[in-house]
């Protein structure tokens, strides 16, 4: 029985608004949660670029003089939460794993609808509390780290919204995670076996590991945290005897695997863009579930890399450096299948294929200077500079931004029935793709020369290099336009899709689009080879 | 005219010629004033080359597929019903395996000529009289020549600033002095929030941390006044918490070291 019950009653069906309202409701469809993932996180993306251009504005010049240091100081804060936190976390696991996963397994709906509302639900407040605690009486100015004593010192009403915010969308995780865990192993139709799954499944199958099994760590972390903070217990604050790198131990144990939480599903969904617009099956399918899972066992023992420079032992920096390195190799193995399946098709190069092999660009730069950070002896010298900087930019926005773009694309016919315009998407790719590696790519040299992260101003030599970058920042602001005029534009006249216009053979796209609310029309078809372009199977279409 | 196999020789021989010649020519790192920068610098042209060789040829690879692969306007279907290949996996788990092997085996070595795998350096004085436990940051391997100089100083960071105390002298400076091609120990700890010790042109950081001291040993080998730069965020001033450090030979070294001295304190 793959139906949900509550999906089924009729009584609750009549209940749930219609139109457009049924976006701002409790609803329990799969498809409008995620949809509801997608808009929220996408306005909180605003929120946090608008963020991101005050930081490229004020280091446009080498003096602190656009805004206050501490408010300097609360703008990156919530500039970092808000783009981990409320943008990509929330898009690639909640919006695309809620839209998609139950059409992959053959389900009606995800296994626990109610629980999926609650989870979309805590997003909208704890992120309004987020920003709201400007105005209280600043927002928290110790990084997104939060490093005790410096997040113990600070202003205390905004640290403790910050901490709030942070266990509520946490929670909001973990109740994703637990979903997509038991959609993908028991609302599977019967007759579909596991290594049929896309590859999304396993992508979100591991992800959603991570995020059950790290998670609550930093949602401890963060509690004992706000103990020192409010009631001067003595867990990290030295002068009660507490120890500061214990923190950054339990705060890196979650926010590593965080980093595989925001990258895998973007190698998921990836896997189900290239092998469509390629017309070829996805190359090496059982390696690249092996490699996921490696990269999840992996990701699980790399925390302490973060703090080579933080005072540990010998042995641990090298082991660390070892495990750490090691995760190319299965990432690796992961990049080699995906232009595998490139060569040899008969590839539509529209936006969709663009940003895709963006990312595969981008996120192959960003995974080198990775593994040169890996060697404690080279991230010694480069630590908490904007060679860091521009490495996880190139891994989190040149990675997994330009998948969520490159998925909207993609599925924007599935969620609407209407093509989107292939000239404005290549436009915002040219944009974006320019304006990113103009932003990001000169600040490896700005932190190889001696400018750290997190400043306000910095040494006048690096001006010319820091300008550079902020006119990248421009563009990749303006690269929002295009986007933004392309998607209202299609919603209201873009041209009829029909069902399949990629001709795809995904279980998503074998029913009506946009899908009925129970995603099909009598029973969910069986897809025994959702790759099976160039096959007989493909042929039939 | 030229088989494929021809092509594809030319072609890898040209990004491993390319990344090479970048990878010599094309240095992206301030002066190096330390013993640890020389070293370091070998680490970062090895690990240069090595990822323009990946990178440039990925790029090749997704953009010669975009162009020789696209769909031709008359064409339609799929491409071959290619779903994997055995070989080609083994190979790209194997080779990249063995090169992420060579990397963290030769940057073991470099850690090693750094002297990050030697435990706490005992020569260092204030440890001795001492049992509490001290984390050492990197540090030079030590020699005997050295041993019977060694330069102690006690850094206190606090924010905005860092203050230099040189306990043989007995006096405190804004400015750290060292005399050239001398090893200096330091031991480091914080009054407040967590901040870090770092000097680009030397190669070295290390946090220093309140309520846990930090040791970090360095020989610097260029006459010279560079920046001590805080990398921790550690408050408002964050961006604006530097000192310089000025390293002078040796006689000029002794001249301020006896002048301070003799004034008793020199802020």
């Amino acid at each position: 029985m793959t139906i949900s019950i509550d999906s089924q009653d009729p009584n609750t069906k009549s209940l749930q608004p219609k139109g457009w309202l049924r976006y701002l409701s409790f609803s329990l469809d799969h498809k409008v949660i995620g949809i509801q993932y997608l808009v929220c996180g996408f306005l909180f993306y605003l929120i946090g670029g608008t963020l991101a251009s005050a930081i490229r504005i004020e280091l446009a010049s080498p003096m602190s003089d656009f805004m206050p240091r501490d408010v300097y100081n609360q703008v990156l804060t919530l500039h970092g939460t808000i783009m981990i936190f409320l943008w990509i976390v929330p898009v690639v696991n909640g919006a695309f794993g809620n839209y998609l996963i139950p059409f992959y397994v053959g389900a009606r709906d995800m296994a626990f609808p109610r629980l999926n509302a609650v989870a979309f639900w805590l997003i909208p407040p704890s992120g309004l509390m987020l920003v709201a605690s400007y105005f209280v009486e600043g927002a928290a100015q110790a990084g997104w780290t939060a490093y005790p004593p410096l997040s113990i010192t600070t202003p205390q009403s905004g640290q403790i919204i910050w901490i709030m915010s942070v266990l509520l969308l946490g929670g909001s995780s973990i109740f994703g995670g637990i979903n997509f865990i038991a959609t993908i192993i028991k609302l599977r139709r019967p007759g579909l076996k596991l290594m049929q799954l896309p590859m999304y499944c396993w992508a979100m199958l591991g992800t959603s590991l991570l995020v059950v099994l790290s998670t609550p760590v930093l949602a401890g972390t963060l509690i004992l945290l706000s103990f020192d903070i409010v009631a001067h217990t003595g867990f990290f604050n030295p002068v009660l005897g507490g120890n500061v790198v214990v923190y950054q131990h339990l705060f890196w144990f979650y926010s590593h695997p965080a980093v595989y939480i925001m990258v895998l599903p973007a190698f998921g969904l990836v896997s189900e863009i290239l092998p469509v617009h390629s017309r070829k099956p996805l190359f090496g399918y059982t390696t690249m579930v092996f490699s996921i899972m490696g990269i999840v066992v992996l990701g699980l023992v790399v925390w302490a890399h973060h703090m080579f420079t933080s005072g540990t032992p010998p042995w641990m920096r090298l082991f660390f450096t070892i495990a750490t390195a090691f995760i190319a190799v299965p990432t690796g193995i992961k990049f080699f299948n995906w232009v595998a399946t490139l060569w040899g098709g008969k590839i539509s190069i529209n936006s969709a294929m663009l940003f895709s092999c963006g990312f595969i660009i981008n996120f192959v730069f960003g995974g080198i200077t990775g593994v040169a950070l890996a060697q404690v002896p080279f991230d010694i010298h480069v630590h908490d500079t904007y060679f860091v900087v521009a490495h996880f930019h190139y891994i989190v926005y040149g990675g997994t931004v330009f998948i969520i773009f490159s998925s909207i694309y993609h599925w924007f016919p599935k969620v609407t029935g209407k093509l989107m315009s292939e000239r404005l998407g290549i436009l915002h790719f040219a944009i974006t793709f320019i304006g990113f590696n103009l932003c990001f790519a000169p600040q490896h040299w700005l932190g190889l020369n001696g400018m750290p992260r997190r400043v306000a101003e910095y040494d006048p030599q690096f001006q010319f290099v820091n300008q550079i970058s902020s006119v990248g920042a421009l563009l990749m602001a303006i690269s929002t336009i295009p986007f933004l005029v392309n998607v209202f534009l299609s919603i209201k006249n873009g041209k009829d899709s029909g069902d399949n216009p990629w001709n795809a053979l995904t279980p998503e796209w074998l029913t009506s689009s946009p899908p009925p609310v129970e995603n099909w029309v009598g029973e969910a078809p069986l897809v025994e080879e959702p790759y099976g372009y160039g096959k007989p199977i493909s042929q039939e279409n | 005219m030229f088989n494929k196999n021809f092509y594809l020789i030319l072609i890898i021989s040209a990004v491993f010629g390319i990344s090479f010649w970048i990878g010599f020519n094309v240095n992206l790192l301030p002066v190096e004033a330390s013993i640890n920068a020389p070293i370091y610098d070998e680490l970062f042209k090895i690990l240069f080359i090595i990822g323009l060789i990946i990178f440039i040829g990925m790029t090749i690879a997704v953009i010669y597929s975009l162009f020789k692969f696209r769909k031709r306007k008359d064409q339609y279907g799929d491409g071959i019903a290619l779903e994997g290949n055995l070989s080609l996996e083994i190979v790209w788990t194997i080779i990249p395996s063995i090169i992420v092997l060579i990397i963290g085996l030769y940057s073991y070595n470099i850690y090693d000529r750094m002297g990050g795998m030697k435990e706490l350096n005992h020569s260092h004085e204030m440890m001795t009289s001492n049992t509490e436990k001290i984390w050492a940051g990197i540090s030079q391997a030590s020699s005997n020549e050295f041993a019977s100089n060694n330069l102690s100083v006690e850094v206190s960071a606090m924010q905005f600033a860092f203050l230099f105390n040189y306990p043989k002298g007995e006096f405190i400076s804004g400015e750290l002095h060292v005399p050239v091609d001398h090893k200096v120990s330091m031991k480091m700890e914080s009054k407040d929030v967590i901040h870090a010790f770092w000097v680009p042109e030397f190669r070295i950081k290390q946090d220093i941390i309140p309520g846990q001291p930090t040791i970090l040993n360095f020989t610097p080998t260029k006459v010279g006044k560079y920046p001590i730069i805080c990398a921790e965020l550690c408050g408002p001033y964050h961006g604006g918490m530097r000192a310089s450090i000025i390293v002078e030979e040796e006689s000029d070294y002794k001249d301020w070291f006896n002048k301070n001295t003799k004034t008793e304190v020199s802020l």
